[in-house]
């Protein structure tokens, strides 16, 4: 492995990171005050400065370093993350993000803005709040306020003017103390005894369950840890002394214990009395052990640096470190002293971020490999094959044994549903959740928000539903543009929505689900609706409609899709260049896709796109040409119609069109466009295919017999042929035979007059 | 130097095939396996030797008539005709021919150089002719027959 492989790793690590740091600040911002997430966010851009350092980038990790300075203060609690801190946090992340691009791409980043950033961490770090923001520090209710939106703030932070100001720390914790709510303490011994561990249990587990239901500090008694030659490594030695601030009562602390009461010794007592001198006249002489797990793959994080070595815990507790979970530690390592004299914000966040580590710690507790796209994709391959073969199997076995012998079919059947079970897991496998574009957004928003003045909230559900790893990376680039026109034209300044009487903030919402075998992404605005008689005038002046046209609502909505169409009144950087909305359809309808939209004046619009769910099958209607049996996409299709002579008109030459409700569409006869036949086919004896192509206009496509309508897997051509004009892919049908895939927009651009035939030949000459 | 010409100086295993009453072969490595025919899916504005394409294991696999891409007439395929899957450059073709006759291990010594009086076309991708217990066959090299693959997949 050379050196460039290792860099292309940590790179790749890098985006995980980066990630992360994103994913870890969006919740911090919405008022998440787990230690953990703060954890997270601190690891992820230690790690970058870490790896960075060893391939001497330096830009990335003098920046990284200041960045981290920063974190450490957050969560050393030195430093309230509100939402001006987070604001500058989040733009530190994108210049991180834009620092890792440049070393890995080369090309150069904004080093005016990486160097104001820079000042604006340092001031952070010092002690110094951003502008416009004194006041968040002093309110105690700080969880549900950082959610809340601090507009007057927003613009002030950007101002390159930014004003430090001098602020003191003292000021919040002392202020804080006496009003603070006092959690009765649970003082509990643990002493398991080797049964405990004998049957299965294990303390690091229980001290994690622990955990979850309050703020503990731990002490660990290893006095009875004989010299390691007299050590039976079955033998229990260890005891814990736990204290735990919880309201929810000794109840629920023996409840954790519930199956492992019998083997250990366990006394619980709930005492009013202040936990420090407690632990100060204490009977036991007990030595402090940190539960400091992240040091053991933090390197020098472990900011509260005890000398203590993880090493010195028994072994079993030691052998089971990596899975205790960072919460436990982190919520033991911040010094009892600390806990007390910090904000009331965090006890009082402690309880419901408690409930939140659990369900995040389901989330990222899954081990996962990294394996390499093209082996899941040979994986995929195969197993279409095996659908295919077992299909043919089936059938043969049908078609050979007329006696019925039902102990082959019922091992057909079971065959059969193996092998669906195989191909779904093996499909599921390259599923991959939507949250990576997602998260990508924020940023979107971020820029864009700042850009146009306007203060936006990105609010995203659902960002755990999967789809296919290809239609992910191609739906970037349609949902920014999307979220650009969101909030650029669809959202209202803020003065322009407190007269409407609404929130100042506006809210972009972006969801995901899945309904029906399909992927739903929707992106909501509340913004003031489409301004339907713009369109409409725009329309006219662009002579998209007639002046007196008659249109329902929905009509209008559906003209900003046309090419050349911006309602914008001034073209501005971000959207309105008109090349909006007709690329995201296009774009959209490329994938397999379908977009709709909803508007309401006043309210706000709703684009909803349909897309499949992996870009390896396709719904298709197989039809005959010429004795051929092809697959028509069925996005294409906007219905079928059997023609009757008297619809049939022929147009100059060779030309012929088809009269559907009063508008004469042009007749394309798929047979002769391929070369399957020499002649034009008798409309009347074939079926039409209406279809809309990616010109917008409608063509009759005139196909000998529809066969069905069924899922097909796409196969490549062009890995062993070649790019064939007319032909989108190709695919294998129950019966083992190729069937070609008609690439609509090729045979409509061809019927146009452009040329399908282009040189294609295996050989250069014969 | 290709891989057929190299081979050809160590000494290779080829393997020798049937179209008509001529006997013509490839270097064995260039092979991935012999199977028997099965009807193809005709490909639009395809040239003309190619017979269209089909189903390998989930590949598409495109089949060329091997009697009309050498100059003869087309074959009428039958269950016995068989199709060499090949590899060419990056891409596999289906070559079909109307049978596999033999597995050669030949060196220089077996080799006479190409006559002069065959034509251009058979000049572009002969590399020899063997004489083998009393037969004529012809060496042929896949890349040349199919520069166009060869050219995409370099």
């Amino acid at each position: 492995m050379d050196m460039n492989e290792i860099k292309e790793i940590f790179f790749q690590e890098c985006e995980e990171q980066l990630a992360e740091l994103e994913s870890g600040l969006l919740k911090l911002n919405d008022g998440d005050r787990d230690p953990e997430t703060v954890n997270a966010v601190f690891r992820a851009v230690h790690s970058i400065k870490g790896g960075a350092g060893a391939f001497g980038l330096d830009d990335l990790v003098s920046f990284a370093h200041v960045f981290e300075t920063t974190l450490d203060c957050v969560r050393s609690n030195k430093l309230e993350p509100n939402q001006d801190v987070l604001k500058v946090m989040l733009k530190s992340a994108d210049v991180l993000a834009d620092l890792t691009n440049a070393a890995r791409d080369g090309g150069s980043v904004d080093e005016a803005r990486s160097k104001q950033l820079i000042r604006e961490l340092e001031a952070l770090a010092n002690g110094e709040v951003p502008a416009a923001s004194e006041a968040p520090a002093s309110k105690p209710a700080l969880a549900s306020q950082a959610a809340a939106p601090a507009p007057a703030a927003a613009p002030a932070v950007n101002d390159e003017g930014f004003q430090p100001i001098p602020f003191s720390f003292d000021d919040f914790g002392d202020e804080e103390k006496p009003v603070a709510p006092f959690a009765p303490t649970c003082e509990i011994l643990f002493h398991p005894k080797r049964e405990l561990y004998s049957k299965g249990n294990e303390a690091a587990l229980l001290l994690r369950d622990l955990s979850r239901i309050g703020e503990m500090s731990i002490r660990c008694d290893m006095d009875s840890l004989p010299l390691l030659e007299d050590m039976n490594p079955e033998e229990a030695y260890f005891s814990w002394k736990i204290s735990l601030v919880t309201e929810k009562g000794e109840d629920a602390v023996r409840s954790v214990f519930e199956f492992a009461e019998w083997d250990c010794d366990l006394e619980v007592r709930t005492v009013e009395e202040d936990v420090e001198a407690d632990a100060g006249d204490d009977e036991l002489p007990m030595q402090p052990v940190p539960f400091d797990l992240s040091i053991l793959d933090d390197g020098d994080a472990g900011a509260t640096a005890e000398a203590d070595e993880p090493a010195e815990k028994e072994p079993v507790a030691a052998t089971e470190n990596n899975v205790v979970p960072m919460a436990a530690a982190a919520r033991a390592e911040a010094p009892k002293t600390e806990t007390r004299s910090a904000p009331a914000a965090q006890q009082a966040a402690a309880a419901p971020a408690a409930a939140a580590a659990s369900a995040a710690q389901a989330a990222a507790a899954a081990p996962t490999i990294r394996v390499d796209l093209d082996r899941v994709d040979r994986l995929i391959n195969l197993v279409g094959e095996l659908v295919i073969n077992q299909a043919m199997l089936s059938q043969s076995v049908i078609e050979n044994d007329n006696n019925g012998v039902s102990s082959i079919n019922m091992g057909l059947e079971e065959l059969q549903q193996l092998t669906r079970e195989i191909q779904d897991s093996v499909m599921a496998i390259r599923a991959q959740p939507v949250k990576p574009v997602f998260q990508r957004m924020s940023r979107i928003v971020r820029e864009i928000a700042d850009v146009t003045g306007k203060s936006v909230r990105l609010v995203t559900e659902g960002e755990n539903t999967e789809v296919d790893k290809t239609v992910i990376d191609k739906l970037a680039e349609p949902l920014t543009h999307m979220i650009r026109n969101a909030v650029d034209h669809g959202l209202e300044s803020p003065e322009k929505r407190e007269a409407a009487g609404k929130n100042p903030e506006g809210t972009v919402r972006l969801t995901a689900k899945h309904r029906s075998g399909r992927i739903v992404i929707e992106l909501a605005d509340d913004g003031g609706g489409i301004n339907r008689e713009k369109v409409r005038q725009k329309a006219i002046d662009n002579d998209l409609i007639a002046a007196d046209a008659n249109l329902s609502d929905e009509e209008i909505d559906n003209l900003i899709f046309h090419a050349g169409f911006s309602t914008a009144d001034k073209i501005s950087d971000i959207s309105g260049r008109g090349v909006g909305m007709d690329v995201v359809k296009r774009s959209i309808q490329a994938l397999g896709g379908r977009i709709t939209i909803s508007s309401k004046p006043g309210q706000g619009s709703v684009f909803t796109m349909s897309l499949p769910l992996t870009l390896a099958v396709l719904d298709g209607m197989v039809v005959t040409v010429a004795g051929q049996t092809l697959v028509v996409p069925l996005t294409a299709i906007v219905e079928t119609l059997q023609p009757e002579a008297s619809a049939i008109h022929s147009f100059g030459a060779s030309q012929r069109l088809i009269s559907i409700r009063n508008s004469f569409c042009p007749l394309v006869d798929v047979g002769r466009i391929l070369n399957f036949r020499s002649t034009q086919a008798n409309p009347v004896d074939g079926v039409a295919l209406l279809v809309e192509s990616e010109g917008g206009g409608q063509r009759a496509l005139m196909v000998d017999a529809i066969q069905g309508q069924r899922q097909v897997v796409i196969k490549s051509l062009e890995a062993n042929y070649t790019h064939v004009p007319g032909i989108a892919a190709a695919t294998i049908l129950g019966d083992g035979r190729v069937a070609l895939i008609l690439d609509v927009d090729a045979v409509v651009a061809a019927s146009r007059g452009q040329s399908l035939k282009q040189e294609i030949s295996l050989a250069a000459t014969g | 130097m290709t891989y057929a010409a190299k081979s050809l100086t160590q000494g290779r295993e080829l393997i020798a095939f049937r179209i008509g009453d001529q006997e013509f072969c490839v270097n064995i490595m260039s092979v991935r396996e012999i199977r028997g025919w099965t009807p193809a899916t005709p490909m639009p504005h395809a040239p003309h030797y190619v017979l269209g394409v089909i189903n390998l294991r989930g590949a598409v696999l495109p089949i060329i008539d091997m009697s009309l891409r050498l100059g003869m007439k087309p074959a009428e395929p039958t269950v016995r005709h068989v199709i060499i899957v090949a590899q060419v450059g990056q891409k596999a073709v289906g070559l079909l021919v109307d049978a596999v006759s033999d597995i050669l291990t030949v060196t220089d010594d077996n080799v006479q150089p190409t006559p002069d009086i065959a034509n251009e076309m058979t000049k572009n991708y002969a590399r020899g002719i063997l004489a083998i217990e009393g037969r004529m066959i012809c060496m042929i090299e896949l890349e040349a027959l199919f520069p166009h693959i060869e050219s995409e997949a370099a």
